[in-house]
């Protein structure tokens, strides 16, 4: 092993308590080497043990786990050997943490600048005009805007991305040995992912910080390490440097990470029957209407769309865009204040307790969050009978018989309905949850980030469900993502959301076609593409939330458009252009001067997926 | 498929981690509930029973704890006395427990106006002084057994109210929640099915505060001679009784003080053993 590493493991063993007493290995026999400077990246789904990993580099084992090792040790340090006070001392001075969700890590009451330097001045390392002096060169270095004053605001008065660099001034205020990133841009829209990836990429390199990056998404980490570890069931299946194992995975395993990370496209019914869903000119918000009947923080400014019987019909957009509300519209949990929505010619009322049972039971909604959407304290048995009595009436054996069904349905063995929630895997809980709506017998289900909380593998494997669950049951889908390449991996017609409003409509095949919406340009250009160097040309737009408050006369895109047109766009509401390609956008620009202002990059990237389909 | 074994160290254990001082508090409560229930078997005098012609008497083998002010037996005193003063508190804290949690789920349930008007006059009830509240419905009722109970309930049903209402909202705002209501459910269905199962933890934990809550108020009202009569007598009464013995450092006085505070701390130690347990130390641990 490598005597200039900064940190070397071998033989890293994880035991937690099984639930039958006994032991499970959480990570068995795992061997490394992180070099001075360099980066490593541990990948795996959930439940592989990279949190796990990353925080015995820490000596931190979670509740009941066990560590052991044969060499444990980060910049000289044998971390096993050190006593619970010296490990107080390590950790926050020797080993930082940067972890997924920054607004936790904060303390919303304190100013930021307060905050960062604590650690230093905890392990008194230098004093406090020192700390904040280099505070602010961190924050310079990580492209923060406003370095000198940023640090006297509050955490609730900067944005996700931006919290999320002032995390890693945090950790760095220490100089620590060790870096250790836990799927730092998850929780990111791609468009502010690709400012913080840059921003880490950049102060990693110029301050030859070792750092540990734990992600599941392949095509981040190939922008930022040097050499990938890839992890199954607590166990190393490959390590390798970055380029190579992109080029050439030596396991099967990692094949198949790569692949999942390209989303294939699911093949789509051709119907051109009147629309099961037509909403138009929805108007909806929050809070008490007022007046002019229109509710204090307006959301969705006039929505229109309709969703073909046994299509898919995509939505994205940034997060705040206003997505999850046109689900609850949908829903009937969020009555609009302007506009209509009407299942197969029948006008449905705004509020849920207005509708009909019949009506209701043809819509069901699936949420993002596997951990939320299941009531923790019902078994899955209850949980799935509970519409199955509600709107069939079906009870004792034929609603066992029919959740057995149900469960097959959905792929799950019959022996889970005992469980409860908290006893599955995210990807079970979201096939229970799929199972729960499709016990009603819907004929539009509204799928909310349904693979968001998912790991790649394993939001294939639903979005595979859900396609042959559309074949079989000839559903409908209201598909809500961020992602796009998940949107147009399912979808038949997609919809750029923007601050509320459409900006782009049209087939999925239009969104690979030139020329988009600026918008839909950006936001298919910073998905992060599975090959070093793609963060170096990737676009750079300035972040923002897709969400502008109140009604506005010009672009909602204006302030970060590459293509605007300086006085039209920010006063005159952009007209409705049909495109060629067959897709409806609203902007300014003509057809030729968007062809003629878009880069090569973005669309085009997208074609070979498309080629890749229809042969 | 790759997710269908999830990981077995990712289940939801449900073993209670006592901490020690948590285990203590159990067995101090669980030691003072058992006496309560077997106090005829366990106490050697009847409660009114004359035993000594020594007033104040000092511990002895055969009065260990001494006598009280009538030459009764302190220690029987004390044991028949843990009967009212906790199966009191116990009902009083039950009935305001009951009250609160329906009213606080029904109101985070049901929102609107109604958990408005609800939140209102709930919050009017816990401005008032309590031990004065108490003092003027037992003035005007009398102090009767259901009088302290009703009026110790009343008095611990706000506070009750805004601990259940409040952990009901987060629990209304889940997506089960949600989902239950696109659905189509009622009120009562949603806060009965959804709602109600996921409250027991924190409620618990209140319910064990507010019961400490309603000891010492209702042993504040005894030592005002308010609270349960004579002959039966409750801790708060016999220090009350007895509070001449103070004088001469009569056993008669301290004991039954000290059987309140063990109770109280007992139950302090045995919420915090459950409850302070349950933090993370990463919020966002995957
Ligand atoms: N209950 C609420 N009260 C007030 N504002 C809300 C409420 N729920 C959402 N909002 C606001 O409405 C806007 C749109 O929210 P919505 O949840 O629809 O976004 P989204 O597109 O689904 O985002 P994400 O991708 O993060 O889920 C956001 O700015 C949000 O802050
Ligand atoms: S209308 Fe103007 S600002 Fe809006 S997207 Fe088109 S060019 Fe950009
Ligand atoms: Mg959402």
């Amino acid at each position: 092993m490598n005597a200039e590493a900064a940190v070397q493991v071998a033989d890293l063993r994880v035991t937690a308590p099984g639930l039958t007493g006994g032991q499970v290995m959480v990570v068995d026999a795992v061997s490394f080497a992180i070099g001075r400077g360099e980066v490593a990246a541990l990948i795996g789904e959930s439940g592989s043990g990279k949190t796990t990993i990353a925080l015995s580099l820490m000596g931190y084992a979670r509740g009941g786990c066990r560590i052991s090792a044969a060499t444990l040790r980060v910049g000289g340090t044998d971390v096993l050997g050190l006593s619970r006070r010296a490990l107080a001392r390590f950790r926050g001075r020797h080993v930082c943490y940067i972890a997924q969700s920054a607004a936790a890590a904060f303390n919303p009451a304190r100013r930021i600048m307060a905050q960062v330097i604590e650690g230093a001045l905890i392990h008194g390392l230098m004093k406090r005009e020192a700390a904040e002096a280099k505070a602010i060169t961190l924050f310079r270095a990580l492209q923060l805007p406003e370095p000198e004053r940023i640090g006297s605001r509050f955490p609730h008065q900067v944005s996700g991305g931006q919290l999320q660099r002032l995390l890693a001034a945090m950790a760095l205020i220490t100089d620590p040995e060790l870096l250790i990133l836990d799927e730092p841009t998850t929780a990111l829209d791609v468009t502010t992912q690709i400012e913080v990836l840059r921003a880490f990429k950049r102060v990693v390199r110029e301050r030859r910080v070792t750092a540990l990056y734990v992600s599941h998404d392949l095509a981040v980490v190939a922008q930022i390490a040097d050499h990938i570890i890839v992890l199954r069931n607590g166990r190393m299946q490959e390590e390798a440097a970055t380029a190579r194992l992109l080029a050439a995975p030596a396991h099967e395993y990692t094949a198949s990470l790569l692949a999942a990370a390209e989303p294939a496209l699911r093949a789509a019914p051709a119907q051109t029957a009147r629309p099961l869903l037509e909403i138009a000119g929805i108007v909806a918000g929050y809070g008490r209407p007022g007046n002019s009947g229109l509710p204090p923080v307006p959301v969705l400014h006039g929505i229109d769309l309709a969703i073909r019987p046994g299509s898919a019909f995509g939505v994205v957009g940034e997060s705040g865009c206003g997505k999850s509300t046109l689900a609850r519209v949908v829903a009937g949990l969020l009555p609009p204040a302007r506009g209509m929505i009407r299942l197969e010619g029948e006008t449905l009322a705004g509020a849920a307790a207005s509708r009909t049972r019949e009506q209701l039971r043809r819509i069901q909604i699936v949420f993002q969050m596997p951990d939320t959407a299941l009531n923790p304290a019902r078994t899955v048995a209850r949980i799935i009978a509970r519409p199955l009595v509600f709107y069939h009436g079906l009870s004792g054996a034929a609603a066992r018989q029919r959740s057995a069904e149900l469960l097959e349905l959905v792929h799950l063995p019959p022996s889970l309905v005992a469980r409860y929630p908290g006893e599955l895997s995210g990807g079970q809980k979201q096939r229970v949850n799929l199972a729960r709506a499709l016990a009603a017998e819907p004929s539009l289900v509204l799928c909310d980030e349904v693979t968001s909380a998912l790991d790649t593998v394993v939001g294939a494997a639903i979005l595979d469900l859900l396609t042959e669950l559309r074949e079989k049951l000839g559903l409908s889908y209201l598909f809500i993502s961020h992602d796009l390449a998940t949107v147009r991996a399912l979808c038949d017609e997609v919809m750029v959301l923007y601050a509320g409003r459409s900006v782009e409509r049209g087939s999925r095949d239009t969104l690979l076609r030139r020329p988009l919406h600026p918008y839909s340009d950006l936001l298919l250009s910073s998905v992060p593409e599975l090959r070093p160097g793609w963060l170096e040309t990737a676009p750079s737009a300035p972040a923002g939330i897709g969400r502008v408050v109140g009604m506005l006369d010009g672009c909602p895109f204006f302030p970060r458009c590459g293509a605007r047109i300086s006085d039209l766009c920010a006063q005159e509401k952009p007209p409705l252009r049909h495109l060629a390609k067959g897709a409806e956008i609203a902007c300014h620009r003509t057809e030729e001067q968007l062809l003629s202002l878009q880069p090569d990059t973005g669309a085009a990237k997208l074609l070979p997926l498309a080629t890749a389909s229809t042969s | 498929m790759n997710e269908a074994a999830p990981a077995t160290h990712r289940r939801v254990r449900l073993g209670v981690h006592l901490s020690l001082a948590g285990l203590f508090g159990t067995i101090v409560v669980g030691g003072w509930i058992l006496v309560a229930l077997a106090a005829p078997a366990l106490a050697q005098h009847g409660e009114a029973q004359i035993v000594s012609g020594t007033v104040f008497g000092p511990m002895s083998r055969r009065f260990p704890l001494g006598t009280d002010y009538l030459g009764r037996d302190v220690l029987s005193l004390i044991l028949y006395g843990a009967r009212y003063t906790i199966g009191l508190a116990l009902a009083a804290t039950a009935l305001a427990a009951l009250c609160g949690i329906t009213l606080g789920t029904l109101a985070a349930a049901s929102g609107g106006a109604f958990d408005g008007v609800l939140s209102r006059s709930m919050d009017t009830l816990i401005s008032l002084p309590g031990l004065m509240f108490a003092l003027v419905m037992v003035a005007a009722l009398g102090a009767s057994v259901p009088v302290l109970v009703g009026t110790a309930a009343v008095i611990y049903t706000p506070g009750a109210f805004r601990i259940a209402r409040s952990v009901a909202v987060d629990i209304n705002a889940m997506e089960f929640v949600l989902v239950a209501r696109a659905r189509g459910e009622k009120t009562h269905t949603i806060m009965i099915e959804e709602i109600l199962p996921n409250m027991v933890l924190p409620v618990l934990t209140d319910f064990g505060l507010r019961f400490v809550f309603i000891v010492l108020l209702l042993s504040s009202l005894s030592f005002l001679g308010l609270g349960i009569q004579p002959p039966a007598a409750d801790w708060g009464s016999l220090v009350r009784e007895n509070i001449q013995g103070l004088g001469y450092g009569a056993p008669a006085v301290i004991m039954p003080a000290v059987a309140i505070a063990t109770l109280t701390i007992g139950v302090n130690l045995m919420i915090d053993g459950f409850g302070g347990r349950r933090r993370r130390l990463f919020a966002d641990e995957r």
